[in-house]
């Protein structure tokens, strides 16, 4: 017995009648300017909404959203944004989940991390922001951030911030075993091996087995283990790239040069504060995190590109979230001028002085940005290297559509490797296998 | 009938050596709690720095309850207003029902009574985590999610503290002197009210007490109902400025959350000790017996 | 017949263990009649109750029972009737046994050592050897006052192996024990579980020990009895009672472990994994994998063997009560 279920077709019919609004609409005004994507009617709408005005609910836990909301409000007097921080991470994702799931109370619009996208927009959970002329941003983006904000052909927000990774690196730390900034990963394990001999309360970093670090680090090998297509998903946690990582990687888990300390922890903040932790490779988010939570690292820090494995630059996106509008809002047009304004327009201002880090092409080149010192790092211009990072990045990365539950399952399999100090392979080929059994179960077909 | 005046029979001289057992017990039971006080005087960087359970450099304990009580507009105590509500209505609901549930199941033999018993166990013992969604999804059926109700209905109901009153009701109500409201005329409902609330006052405070610690402490349940923070209670404030320290925008408020804990305990914790007397005496009480 | 007053948690307890002594008898010195004839307005009493009970516990089950016939495909929409598929599914799952040994190990030590340590308590403040022994009641049941989420925040910064008090212990002693490791991680829940709730068990044991009637301790000293006499012949049979709900709500509890594994698992999502214990295991199928029905299925098993089991340990000791 097979049956569609109520809602879900229901959502299905409204797809298709907007989309055949859409496409109505587009016939009817024609003559535009032509070979277009038909924004200039919907994006008339936006503009026509905003000025309507009305109340829309934002959930997000992004530090900015107060300022930018209240300018919002301000140059809006008409518009009443609603702002809720529903919680961090998974306890948003998981309230996320429960409004789409009950079919009402979601907000309007919502902050997604780029791994989460597809897992909400493929479902037809979020609305496809193509139909109103957004298309046309993507030269205002990098390319990385606006691949991560599409999922199939749809465009399901835009960018908000990015993080391409560099290497942070304690320069006292490195100092003291007169190490240099490695360059290339084979370099990286010479040092931690020497930082590790020398002193073994040290490590070169930590790493407890993280399911985003993992992510990035196959990603900026080259590696692409998740393809989706629709319903074909490939998964393949063998692949070149993955190999090339784990080569690397198992000598730093297999001979304990890593600290266990798991990332995010009251510990991990101390360690990185008292030269425990003498590099870490994060998004160019991270100074922001340095700046406020480290305080005992300040001038100490500095910044460099990636290790890599040819001493080719080459790095990886690491986290990074963009702005959507849910399928469940009643006022679609207003939620996407919203976010337009937000990621596109005048909003990008507060979430930069809040020390952000941008996806939009012109912050990144903006020399006020690129050219600042920053005191923390020693005043070093430490844009300078995150800007070049965010040309580098690997292209053709696809996260699955369920990485959500591939990153709840991964302390199941590959943090067992981690565990028991022994090869990644083993961890990484568990992981595949209950992500192909699960995506089997769910409906996809996975090879 | 004895009342026993002393804490136990005939005296027995104190013993050093169990007093000084006893008191490593009490080290146990204190020292997360002495770190948490010890912590609440620390600024952030101190927390990061200094021995757990030790001073910091900085004496920083009240301005780390002015900023938590200031932090995001106050909200903390916002939280703690909203716990109070879910407490006074919840628990308070909680124990009337069970009160008179158990009242009810004690004194009057109706059919279907002793099944009752049975069906409240077999339904406790299926974990309420796992029947978050089924919860979850009705309740937004009945629109009552992201509300007060979403937490205030389902703490209504205590089944150690009905269990409790079935118990204690049996002994405690003489049905003579129910028959002899009856024959003066009283009603069911009258007699309840007048005569056996009085006759239960001790029973009720212990229950109450389970009660409002249940619904304090209570978690799970508004983490799932609600999306909205002003309507959180402290528990799930907390968490969520402890989960504050994670990912890209990651802002650690550590000093906040321990100094947030220490506040959200220090409430119960003052009310147990004033009200202790309150059940002592309850439980002095409970000495008395044919 | 009892008189007013009387006791609180205790008189319940040791009415519990009455009844099962005087099991099948009329409890009402007046049967029959009056009985019939106040009926149905029990159901006044009992009646708001158990509205409330089957809208927030029924229900739900109700519904699970019935989500654990169907299988669905979260993101295509699709939903499938499967029968009991999803129950042959629960009892061939490795995870899920993994999981629920582990909470049966857990029961099997914690629980004894919880129950031990909060009956020792009791005897002891009871005994009136203590000095101020109030004073020790009121501190050893004061983390029963603190948020679980709380006790877990706590005892995770001081499990710290680099910065917390573990840390220190083991510069001490000279050890290398790292609470949060894969080892050492359900004796460390297991602490903090005990830590909250010893002394919970100890006053209902401690207030059960208080109806103990005065003159069977005197007529004990009579006979000579000697302290440790008098605890193994009067008070812990006084308390069988206590002991068997005390255990009775440990079961269920110890089934339902959740709140400590899964804040701990913030700190370390390695070691716990998504089926640490079975209702983590219910919990993270729904909210990570979108399980829902499957998720349903595990709830609906565990509360069956976690009723089956309490009831079996309510049976033993009512029967222990009779001999």
């Amino acid at each position: 017995m097979l049956i569609i279920s109520g809602r879900r077709a229901r959502r299905r019919i409204a797809l298709v009648a907007a989309a055949l609004t859409a496409a109505s609409v587009l016939a009817g005004c024609g003559s535009g300017d032509g070979g277009g994507s038909g924004s200039e009617g919907s994006a008339a709408d936006l503009d026509a909404a905003l000025e309507k005005g009305g109340t829309i609910t934002y959930w997000t836990w992004t530090p900015s959203a107060e300022a930018q909301v209240a300018a919002f409000e301000k140059q809006y007097p008409k518009v009443k944004v609603k702002l809720v921080n529903a919680g961090t991470g998974n306890d948003h994702y998981t309230k996320l989940q429960n409004a789409i799931k009950a079919g009402s109370g979601g907000p309007d619009v919502a902050q997604v991390e780029y791994k989460a996208l597809p897992q909400f927009a493929l479902p037809g959970d979020l609305i496809d922001l193509s139909q109103y002329g957004f298309d046309e941003f993507e030269s205002d983006y990098t390319p990385s951030t606006w691949a991560s904000v599409h999922a199939g052909d749809g465009l399901y927000g835009l960018p908000q911030d990015s993080g391409p990774m560099a290497l942070f690196y304690n320069q006292q730390v490195f100092d003291e075993h007169k190490l240099g900034v490695p360059k290339t990963w084979e370099e990286y394990v010479t040092a931690a091996r020497t930082i590790k001999k020398e002193n073994p309360s040290q490590c070169i970093t930590n790493d407890s087995g993280d399911p985003g670090f993992t992510t990035s680090m196959i990603w900026q090998a080259g590696g692409t283990p998740f393809q989706a297509d629709g319903e074909k998903v490939t998964i393949d946690l063998q692949d070149d790239g993955t190999k090339k990582w784990t080569g690397v990687w198992d000598q730093l888990v297999e001979d304990q040069l890593v600290c266990t300390i798991p990332g995010w922890t009251e510990e991990w903040y101390k360690a990185l504060g008292d030269g425990t932790i003498a590099s870490i490779a994060l998004g160019a988010w991270a100074p922001g995190v340095f700046e406020q939570s480290v305080p005992d690292g300040a001038g100490k820090w500095r910044v460099a590109p990636m290790p890599t494995y040819d001493g080719q630059p080459a790095t990886a996106e690491n986290g990074g979230s963009t702005q959507s509008v849910l399928e469940q809002s009643k006022n679609p047009a207003l939620a996407a001028a919203f976010v337009r304004w937000l990621n596109h327009d005048e909003g990008i201002k507060p979430f930069l002085e809040s020390g952000g880090f941008p996806a939009t092409v012109a912050d990144l080149q903006d020399p006020a940005f690129v050219d600042k010192k920053v005191d923390y790092f020693g005043g070093q211009q430490v844009n300078q290297v995150l800007t070049d990072a965010a040309t580098q990045v690997v292209e053709g990365w696809q996260y699955l559509p369920y990485q959500l539950y591939a990153d709840t399952i991964y302390g199941d399999t590959v943090g067992k490797s981690y565990q028991t100090h022994s090869a990644l392979e083993g961890g990484l080929t568990a992981w595949q296998e209950a992500l192909v059994k699960y995506g089997d179960q769910q409906g996809f077909s996975v090879n | 009938m004895t009342r026993r005046v002393s804490t136990s029979p005939l005296a027995p001289r104190r013993s050093p050596v169990l007093t000084v057992l006893m008191a490593l017990f009490l080290v146990y039971t204190l020292v997360p709690l002495v770190w948490l006080i010890l912590s609440a005087t620390k600024t952030q960087a101190d927390l990061f720095s200094s021995p757990g359970l030790w001073v910091g450099d900085q004496f920083a304990f009240f301005s780390n309850i002015r900023e938590t009580l200031t932090y995001r507009d106050g909200i903390f105590l916002r939280w703690l207003a909203n716990t109070l509500l879910y407490v006074v209505v919840g628990a308070g609901g909680a124990t009337l029902l069970a009160t008179a549930a158990g009242y009810g199941l004690a004194k009057y033999r109706f059919p279907g009574r002793r099944v009752v018993f049975a069906v409240i166990l077999g339904a406790v013992a299926v974990p309420g985590t796992a029947l978050a969604v089924p919860t979850f999804l009705m309740f937004s059926n009945m629109g009552l999610t992201n509300t007060v109700w979403a937490i205030i209905i389902p703490s209504l109901i205590s089944p150690f503290g009905l269990y409790l009153m079935w118990v204690y009701a049996a002994d405690a109500v003489p049905d003579e002197l129910l028959e002899a409201a009856r024959i003066d005329g009283a009603g069911e409902v009258r007699i309840f009210f007048t005569v056996v609330l009085r006759l239960l006052a001790p029973g009720i405070v212990t229950v109450l007490l389970f009660a409002v610690v249940s619904t304090w402490n209570n978690y799970f349940l508004p983490l799932i109902m609600l999306s909205e923070p002003k309507l959180y209670p402290l528990t799930v404030g907390l968490t969520q400025w402890s989960a504050q320290a994670t990912g890209a925008n990651a802002q650690p408020v550590y000093n906040l959350v321990v100094t947030g804990s220490l506040l959200t305990i220090a409430p119960l914790v003052i009310a147990f000790i004033l009200l202790q007397r309150f059940w002592q005496s309850g439980l002095s009480a409970g000495s008395v017996k044919q | 017949m009892a008189v007013k007053g009387g006791g609180t948690v205790s008189q319940g307890v040791t009415q519990l263990e009455r009844r099962g002594e005087t099991r099948g008898g009329a409890r009402s010195p007046v049967p029959g009649r009056r009985w019939s004839r106040s009926d149905t307005k029990g159901w006044i009493f009992v009646g708001p109750f158990l509205a409330v009970f089957a809208l927030t516990f029924l229900a739900p089950i109700g519904y699970a029972a019935y989500l654990s016939l169907f299988r669905a495909q979260a993101f295509f929409g699709t939903t499938e009737f499967v029968g009991l598929d999803n129950y042959v599914d629960v009892f061939t799952d490795d995870k899920f046994w993994d999981g629920s040994l582990r909470v049966v190990l857990f029961l099997v030590v914690q629980v004894p050592i919880m129950l031990g340590l909060a009956l020792v308590a009791a005897l002891v403040i009871d005994s009136a050897r203590l000095y101020a022994s109030s004073f020790f009641r009121l501190v050893i049941f004061l983390p029963y006052a603190v948020p679980g989420v709380v006790a877990v925040l706590m005892w995770g910064f001081m499990y710290g192996t680099n910065f917390g008090l573990a840390a220190d212990l083991n510069d001490l002693f000279g050890t290398s024990i790292a609470p949060l490791s894969k080892n050492w991680m359900l004796a460390s829940i297991a602490n903090i579980v005990t830590w909250e709730f010893v002394g919970y068990n100890m006053l209902i044991f401690y207030s059960a020990l208080r109806t103990v009637p005065d003159d069977i301790y005197e007529a004990a000293a009579l006979d000579g009895a000697g302290a440790l006499r008098t605890v193994l012949s009067i008070k812990i049979p006084a308390l069988r009672g206590a002991i068997l709900i005390a255990t009775i709500f440990s079961i269920i509890g110890t089934f339902q472990l959740f709140n400590e594994p899964n804040i701990l698992r913030t700190l370390e999502p390695n070691v716990i994994t998504t089926y640490y214990t079975p209702n983590l295991y219910a919990y993270n199928l729904s909210f990570g994998g979108q399980q829902y029905n499957y998720s349903a299925t595990v709830a609906i098993v565990m509360g069956l063997l976690t009723a089956v089991i309490a009831y079996a340990v309510q049976l033993r000791g009512t029967r222990e009560a009779m001999k």
